[in-house]
């Protein structure tokens, strides 16, 4: 098949080791390879950095509640078509949507932004055919999803009794059934208690009926994907999100994972990652007291390399909040007022979508936008600390180039700071004004594709240029010898690749949208032996309480796009 | 008793007009399920008609006529109710509030005995509105 | 041998069974046996393989009559007429399946038309309430395994939706509600004395249109103003609201469910947000939750399906084709045939030419008229062309949406039998449009 030489460029490979050097990149046949021959077509990139393709940890973008947030917010169309300062059609398809774009337009804006994958977030189980409907309609990039499992009734009875061997089984049947990649848990155990209108709000706080706590259920979801030894580790959103003062629950909850060790044969190093950790990293004592904890929260985490994190960060935009942290939503809407929705996934997990605007003026909000920024300017190790907006609750992901801008340049961050109306308060409550470190293009490289590629068990195809790896690159209009003195110009480079390659086929040419290749579903494949109890439990649960019968549960192949199996070979 | 009563209108489901339109809206089960108002019995008395009687049902966008009937889901005097589908839509007023969903409940009609006239067919109605019927 | 296929499917109501039983022939032809279906389910699978199915499209001739044409040839005629038509309009989708509502949304963006689902007809009030209040509800199991008291709001499921009593609310014996009926409270508002309603605890016979002064009365209570309650409202006795306010406050977890009693009245859209409102005011207290009873197995299908297309779930203006535009009362299909708007009209899986209001109808009859549907219909016996086709759950399967927006994967029992499916002919016309497009550029 096709040849390619991506010569020249100043590469950017942390799985590699290469740091900014001049490099050729040689692809063959879809994959990156050691070289290639005369015949093959050449890309100069002279001048210019290259990286792999990105590679996104955590991001809402397909599935029931996302499509929940864009139904009722038609809003979120408006003022964005082509007359309307948006996106002219460059695909197939248009482009809708800001803060939740649609599934054409998703695919679209990250390979714009050189990403070459995406992490589902999360899908409840019983839904997952929409999260793959969902995906066959998402262009261009490979995508996986988390199922969730932190509020699911199996694993509340296994884990109270104590059966990791059957919750394992479970597990692995689940991962199978939805074509899943691996275990996802938001707010353990209080979406369960919102099935009554309660909530979790710390680890010790036992579920209604259930009487297992947060605690238990994370710690047993660890022992579980060790026992399996998933490509990925346990996901956490844990309890208690966005409250003042949480820093030491969160704490307290990273603590859990300390005396678990990885087992796996991906390259996984960490237990337990926490996402969107800008969420759970909050002093004080009310929204008046306010305050980052983002030192005492990277302490411990620069500390503990069995965890990874991803940031979170808030963008200052208008934006939509969605996630299975069903009662946190509730609560959002009575602070809020703005438009609630709800889907309780019965035996499941649940949700809650309520439109926010996270504005410059309001001092929480600023503050909330100085924490995720402060927490990779703390980090020790930036393979452990990845760049997200928990897209789209923290804001939009075609903001990551203005985060990489504000990361990159401490003149950025003041601008943006000299802006907001409670500069002096957010000053006071944070230590961000107070902090140069600029990070630079190896540091993204491992905040966006080697690292979030480790994490995920998947370096050895994604975010990566080592030969074996799939041929995905993002070439930007940055010299790296030279970075412009004008941020802007960085988060512009950022936005719109000179090329974006997935599997070796140009995509994105000049920041325009040229092929569509067909894309993945990544999920993952454990064989573990026939587990007859489980079975028995699955088909009493089917005939009591759900309300889909069992045979019309599992995805039907025909509707999962391009599957590509990670398998684990499970050994006892 | 008097000539003509208003009424207030609703058109809804029912499993009789929902079976019937799964065989077929040209079959005798459809005419059957559809093509009658369910009114209240002191309404009928107040009208002077019999049960099972033709009326006519007059919309301020159309008529129809139906026969009349006390339905099994009773109607509080001063309500109708004509299951929906063909004949219902001959009266259903296309006004949507801006909405997008027509006034197919809550309109008001006349009614007014109708002893001689004749149901239509479904297709009578429709093509006939559209000028396609070619008669029987 | 005839064979027993289980877990299928049932394509007629918003319940959209998944536990029906059909025995079909050896051959795979004809469905000899259904179970587990309501009465309407079971002549949906006996129409299915009856010998009467129209198997081949049929085009309008001169003289009224109409004659059998192939698929080539109907899928040339509607690209054409779609190409040449500056405003087209496709409605329907009350039974289809996704691929074939994904298809149709590639269709309308190529040919630069309007996009429409019964929808707007039906529930659409109930998006114009949930795009400015939201919608807070679950699937039918949270309703089965928690609910202990049940609200029918203008809905009467004993006729619209049969087994969703025994399935889903009234009878059924969940994992926290293993008495079923006898630990329910079921009230039912209405104004008429429904089938529902004679199985319910309690009958509200609210004056018809005057839903809305109710739902306030109920949120006066639940906000703590009933002192300031009138003797009556809408028809119900102060006595009465009080009661039903405090069954509703002291639930452990209720569910509204609510249909055309609400969206097709007098205030449409204001009703359900009301409706909402209310609700979110019982969340303060304990669990409520609220859900729309939509009519058809599949009609959530388009709404979910081009919301994550276009970004809007009905009444879609894709005229432009760089980007989509709604806005119901301009966009929606009666009112836009009420303008004479439209100079062509794409009736699928649905029958305008029965739903419409007759004066909707005789103004899109001025013009091209195509009906895809599998049965004869009054749509079809006006259109121009009658193009058949699969009927989901029967002869081809897909996934679809019951009401609570939860995907059921239908799977075929009966060999279609030459019979194209919606998915594989409106990618058909797609493709052809693109042809003419760029024979044209």
């Amino acid at each position: 098949m096709s040849e390619m030489l991506i010569k020249n460029g100043y590469v950017f490979d942390p799985i590699s080791g290469i740091k900014g050097d001049k490099t050729d990149i040689a692809i063959k046949d879809g994959k990156i390879v050691e070289k290639v021959s005369s015949k093959a077509k050449i890309i100069d990139a002279a001048g210019k950095t290259v990286m792999a393709g990105g590679c996104e940890i955590h991001a809402h973008v397909a599935g029931p509640k996302v499509n929940a947030g864009r139904t009722m917010r038609p809003e979120d169309k408006l003022f964005r078509g082509s007359y309307r300062g948006g996106i002219v059609k460059q695909g197939k398809r248009m482009e809708m949507g800001f803060s939740i774009p649609s599934t054409w337009k998703t695919g679209y804006a990250y390979a714009r932004m050189g990403y070459a994958f995406t992490n589902e977030a999360a899908m409840p189980p019983l839904l997952a055919p929409h999260v793959h409907e969902e995906f066959r309609d998402t262009p261009i990039i490979d995508q996986a999803a988390m199922p969730v499992f932190g509020n699911n009734w199996f694993c509340l009875e296994y884990l109270k009794n104590k059966e990791i061997e059957n919750n394992a089984a479970y597990v692995a049947w689940l991962l199978k059934s939805t074509f899943g990649f691996g275990i996802k848990v938001v707010n353990p155990g209080g979406t369960e208690a919102w099935g009554w209108g309660e909530n979790c709000v710390d680890i010790h706080d036992p579920v209604p009926y259930f009487d297992i706590t947060p605690a238990e259920i994370i710690k047993g979801l660890i022992e579980t994907n060790e026992y399996l030894g998933l490509p990925h580790s346990v996901h956490l959103h844990g309890n208690n999100l966005g409250n003042p003062g949480n820093y030491e629950h969160t704490i307290e909850t990273l603590k859990l994972a300390s005396e678990y060790k990885p087992k796996n044969k991906f390259g996984r190093e960490q237990v337990l990652h926490n996402t969107h950790l800008q969420f759970f990293s909050y002093k004080g004592d009310s929204w008046g007291t306010f305050a980052s904890a983002a030192k005492e929260v990277m302490d411990y985490v620069n500390k503990t390399d069995t965890l990874t994190v991803d940031l979170g960060c808030v963008t200052l935009d208008e934006t939509t909040t969605m996630t299975a942290d069903g009662p946190f939503e509730h609560h959002l809407n009575q602070l809020n007022h703005l438009k609630w929705s709800n889907v309780d996934v019965e035996l499941e997990t649940g949700s809650g979508v309520v439109p926010y605007v996270y504005d410059k003026d309001i001092a929480v909000c600023g503050i909330q936008w100085a924490i995720g920024l402060e927490l990779a300017l703390y980090a020790k190790d930036l393979m452990r600390v990845h760049i997200t907006t928990d897209h789209p609750n923290a804001g939009p992901f075609t903001r990551y180039p203005r985060i990489i801008k504000w990361l990159m340049s401490k003149k950025a961050r003041e601008a943006t700071l000299d802006t907001m109306k409670r500069k002096e308060k957010i000053i006071k409550s944070t230590d961000l004004a107070g902090m140069d470190r600029e990070l630079g293009l190896y540091d993204i490289a491992m905040m966006t594709r080697a690292g979030p590629a480790k994490a995920l068990g998947l370096s050895n195809i994604y975010g990566s240029l080592k030969a074996g790896a799939d041929a995905n690159v993002a070439i930007y209009n940055l010299d790296a010898t030279k970075l412009p003195t004008d941020p802007e110009l960085i988060e512009n480079a950022f936005s719109n690749t000179l090329y974006t390659i997935k599997e070796g086929v140009i995509v994105v040419q000049n920041g325009e949208i040229v092929a569509e290749p067909q894309k993945h579903t990544i999920w993952t494949k454990v064989s573990v032996p026939e587990n007859a109890q489980v079975m028995r439990d699955i088909k009493e649960k089917f005939t009591k309480s759900y309300t889909v019968n069992l045979e019309n549960y599992a995805v039907f192949d025909e509707h999962v796009h391009n599957p590509r199996a990670i398998e684990v070979e499970f050994s006892a | 008793m008097t000539d003509l009563i208003t009424l207030n209108m609703i058109t809804q489901r029912a499993v009789e007009e929902g079976i019937a339109m799964e065989i077929g809206k040209t079959s005798p089960e459809y005419f059957d399920a559809c093509s009658i108002i369910e009114m209240n019995e002191q309404d009928m008395k107040k009208l002077g008609i019999f049960k099972n009687t033709n009326v006519r049902v007059t919309s301020e966008c159309g008529q129809v006529v139906v026969k009349a009937v006390v339905g099994r889901q009773t109607c509080y005097p001063g309500l109708c109710h004509i299951r929906q589908g063909v004949w219902a839509n001959q009266i259903v007023p296309p006004r949507t509030q801006s909405t997008g969903a027509p006034q197919y409940s809550g309109f008001p009609v006349t009614v007014e005995p109708a002893p001689d006239e004749r149901l239509k067919s479904a297709l009578a109605l429709v093509q006939g509105a559209v000028g396609m019927w070619k008669g029987e | 041998m005839p064979k027993v296929i289980e877990n299928v499917g049932c394509p007629y109501c918003g319940c959209s069974c998944d536990d029906v039983r059909v025995t079909v022939s050896d051959d795979g032809l004809k469905v000899l046996e259904v179970e587990n279906v309501c009465a309407i389910g079971h002549e949906i699978f006996k129409h299915g393989s009856s010998d009467h199915r129209i198997r081949l499209p049929r085009l309008r001739q001169p003289d009224g009559s109409m004659k059998e044409i192939s698929y080539e040839e109907a899928i040339e005629w509607t690209a054409q007429h779609l190409h040449k038509a500056k405003k087209p309009l496709m409605y329907g989708f009350g039974s289809t399946n996704c691929e074939g509502q994904a298809a149709a949304g590639r269709v309308m963006e190529t040919a630069g038309g309007m996009l429409d689902n019964c929808a707007t007809i039906c529930h659409g009030p109930s998006f114009l309430a949930i795009f400015d209040n939201g919608y807070p509800s679950c699937t039918l199991g949270e309703v089965k395994n928690r609910a202990d008291v049940i609200v029918y709001w203008g809905s009467n499921p004993a006729h619209a939706h049969p087994r969703h009593m025994s399935r889903y609310s009234i009878f059924p014996r969940g994992f926290f509600t293993e008495k079923g009926h006898k630990k329910r409270t079921i009230i039912v508002i209405d104004p008429r004395f429904t089938d529902t309603a004679n199985v319910a605890d309690i009958h509200l016979q609210v004056k018809q249109g005057h839903d809305y002064e109710l739902f306030n009365a109920f949120r006066m209570v639940v906000n703590g103003h009933a002192a300031d309650l009138p003797d009556e409202v809408a028809g119900i006795k102060k006595e009465q609201i009080l009661e039903v306010s405090g069954i509703m406050t002291k639930a452990r977890f209720g569910t509204v469910f609510f249909g055309m009693g609400l969206t097709h009245t007098d205030g449409r859209n204001h009703n359900i947000d009301i409706a909402i409102s209310l609700t979110r005011d019982l969340n303060k207290i304990t669990k409520w939750t609220i859900m729309a009873m939509r009519g058809h197995y599949n009609i959530a299908g388009p709404g979910v399906v081009w919301s994550w297309t276009f970004g809007f779930p009905y009444c879609l203006d894709l005229t432009k084709q760089n980007y989509a535009h709604m806005n119901p009362g301009e966009t929606s299909s009666v009112d836009m045939a009420m303008r004479d708007e439209v100079d062509m009209f794409i009736n699928i899986g649905s029958d305008a030419g029965a739903h419409f209001p007759i004066p909707a109808v005789k103004h899109l009859k001025k013009h091209p008229w195509v009906t895809i549907d599998p049965s004869i219909n009054m749509a079809s016996e006006i259109s121009d062309l009658h193009i058949p086709v699969c009927i989901c759950g029967v002869d081809v399967g897909g996934i679809v949406y019951r009401m609570d927006n939860v995907p059921i994967q239908f799977r075929k029992v009966i060999e279609p039998q030459g019979l194209l499916d919606d998915e594989t002919l409106l990618n058909r016309i797609a493709d052809r449009l693109e042809e003419l497009k760029a024979q044209e550029a």
